[in-house]
């Protein structure tokens, strides 16, 4: 008898004091999740969402694979790297003109976070919001997961008919013409531009598309390598073997929280013989000219990597 | 000055009859049954053809047989060519030598008796699935489907020996289809793989993915048997879509298995005859293999009458049909 009051009294307990505690922390982390989501994300998020689903909506899906439901998902991983992690700043983003555009940026940084940044101004501090289509590397395209999550995102294997394509339909293309070489850069190196591939101008040059120079900084030292091991990179089927040697600490695989900086250039427009290899480099020579431009500018105003 | 106003060809007026090979097929069943109302339909195939309209003329014959001349001989007009062999489990010789020789001696009937269509149904597998395919093919890319699949190097050789005969006699109307998976009642590897009761894909793969309706196909042919169309014609359905939504809109059961490991398996299982799906083909489920049919669609003026759930939930149709 004595037992059973005394369990009862301790349901009455728990039931009468104990779950409206647990209710109130439970709607208190619930709260500040909130908050922390609509911080990081912004309290427009799904005017800006809703603005990229109709536009594919109207054109009746993307060929490609892009799925606006699949930014939804990703949108505040990246809003917390974007916002949190790199306190990314950017700069004269209106600049990029509406319908078809070509960005140019420099590539580094090991793992493309800086096309995820550049994506995130797009999509965050761009008006209207775009999605950033950029050229990616066909080996992706043999990895599990990661050709899935590209294409869900938007990103394309780089050839010259499906960037056709893309501009075709009006949208923002993003390349980054070092390519491979760019974003294996060793820290020895950073914001030095390597070779400038052609292909983007020529592609700018047949569809009358405009060009915009991106400057990224920030991203060059967010891993520290110190060169490139061909022959694992020859063992392990990759097209590059960093040797980042923070990657052995803990934590260290995430890259260093240097504070991005992306400046956008004014837009650039030729015209021109496509076919004319000696015009096309020359055209090409001045867009890296402009990227470099940018980068001297940047960097000069830069008072710290972190800050 | 006769010449120039010579009346239009007897073509148009009194249609040749059509020989369709391969005509026990379920597709080619299907186009007989929609194209005897307006020629005269003969059937070629080794298989019998019970259930044929009454004013469909057929012959049970091998390709190879020297009696499929004598079809050719009386009146007429047009070939379709739908009976190409598709068998993963035969001798690989006997595969190749039925396909390039029957269709090498089709050929030869087709210059000797002066017919003036041709109309080749190949496959946009022709073009193969890579990691390095632009999203969209043309009809001008190369056929690089014959690497890894030694079945469909016989399809890339006759679709490349259909091409060379569409050069040499433009007096021809040759007309090369390749169209994306076909779905439906066909018995084919990709309506096979959507009826199995659980469906495997690649863990972490999820191409975007072509189909077109078996009777939209049959209406490209019908379209290609008009007699001023020539050329070689990518033929899609509705827009694409990634697999695992296909396999969603058919409410179908999924399970996801890492390549190496699928890989392997299938290897094992098509040895032991429990499946009839060849290992490498799961390329198909890995990477793209997407066509532009645009020039179809303005030249021959195709376009799918299937959307994209009716194209799909048709692999299903024979089960409730009985």
């Amino acid at each position: 008898m004595a037992q059973k009051t005394a369990l009862a009294r301790l349901t009455e307990v728990a039931t009468g004091r104990g779950l409206p505690l647990l209710r109130r922390a439970f709607d208190g982390v619930q709260r500040v999740a909130g908050e922390v989501t609509e911080r990081l994300l912004g309290s427009d998020f799904e005017d800006r969402f809703r603005v990229l689903a109709d536009r594919y909506e109207q054109l009746g899906g993307d060929p490609f694979g892009f799925d606006p439901e699949a930014v939804r998902t990703a949108a505040l991983a990246s809003a917390f790297f974007h916002r949190a992690y790199f306190r990314t700043d950017v700069y004269d983003v209106d600049r990029v003109p509406a319908g078809r555009v070509i960005l140019v940026a420099n590539h580094s940084g090991q793992i493309p976070i800086d096309a995820a940044i550049i994506g995130c101004a797009l999509f965050f501090d761009a008006n209207p919001p775009r999605i950033t289509r950029a050229m990616v590397d066909k080996w992706a395209a043999t990895l599990p997961f990661v050709s899935t999550f590209f294409s869900r995102m938007g990103q394309v294997v780089g050839l010259p008919e499906n960037a056709r394509r893309l501009l075709n339909m009006g949208e923002l293309l993003l390349v980054f013409p070092e390519g491979m070489r760019g974003v294996s850069k060793p820290f020895s190196e950073r914001y030095q531009l390597k070779e400038f591939g052609r292909g983007f101008m020529r592609l700018a040059l047949e569809t009358k598309t405009p060009i915009v120079p991106v400057g990224v900084i920030g991203a060059e030292e967010q891993y520290l390598s110190f060169g490139r091991a061909s022959w694992a990179a020859r063992a392990f089927g990759l097209p590059v073997f960093p040797l980042i040697p923070q990657m052995l600490l803990p934590g260290g695989q995430l890259p260093l929280p240097t504070k991005y900086r992306l400046f956008f250039g004014e837009p650039l427009y030729f015209e021109g013989n496509p076919d004319d290899p000696q015009f096309v480099a020359d055209k090409v020579y001045l867009v890296r000219e402009a990227v470099a431009h940018i980068l001297r500018r940047g960097l000069a105003q830069r008072r710290s990597i972190f800050l | 000055m006769s010449m120039s106003i010579a009346p239009p060809t007897p073509i148009v007026a009194e249609p040749g009859a059509v020989v369709i090979t391969g005509i026990c097929g379920r597709l080619g069943r299907r186009l007989a049954r929609k194209l005897h109302r307006q020629r005269r339909v003969i059937g070629i195939d080794r298989r019998s053809f019970p259930d044929r309209p009454a004013d469909v003329e057929h012959h049970e014959l091998d390709l190879r047989s020297p009696r499929v001349r004598d079809v050719f001989s009386a009146g007429v007009s047009a070939l379709v060519h739908l009976g190409v062999v598709h068998d993963p489990r035969g001798d690989t010789a006997e595969h190749h030598a039925s396909n390039v020789t029957g269709l090498q001696k089709l050929l030869e009937y087709v210059e000797y008796f002066g017919l003036q269509k041709v109309v080749l149904l190949s496959s946009a597998n022709v073009y193969g699935p890579r990691p390095d395919n632009p999203q969209f093919l043309s009809e001008e890319a190369p056929l690089l489907g014959a690497g890894p699949f030694s079945r469909i190097r016989d399809l890339v050789e006759l679709d490349m020996c259909a091409q060379s005969f569409f050069w040499r006699l433009s007096g021809v109307k040759t007309v090369i289809l390749r169209p994306a998976h076909i779905l439906g009642t066909v018995r084919n590897a990709p309506s096979n793989y959507l009826r199995l009761s659980v469906v495997p894909t690649l863990l972490g793969f999820d191409p975007m993915l072509q189909a077109v309706h078996q009777d939209d196909v049959v209406r490209a042919i019908l379209l290609a048997l008009a007699p001023e169309a020539r050329g070689i014609y990518n033929i899609a359905g509705p827009p694409a879509v990634p697999l695992s939504r296909v396999l969603e809109l058919l409410e179908r059961p999924t399970v996801a298995v890492p390549h190496t490991v699928a890989r392997l398996g299938v290897e094992r299982l098509f040895r032991w005859r429990v499946t009839s799906f060849p290992a490498p083909e799961l390329d198909f489920i890995r990477y793209v293999c997407m066509i532009d049919d645009s020039r179809a669609r303005h030249e021959l003026g195709y376009a799918p009458a299937h959307g994209l759930v009716s194209t799909l939930c048709a692999v299903d149709e024979e089960r409730w049909l009985g």
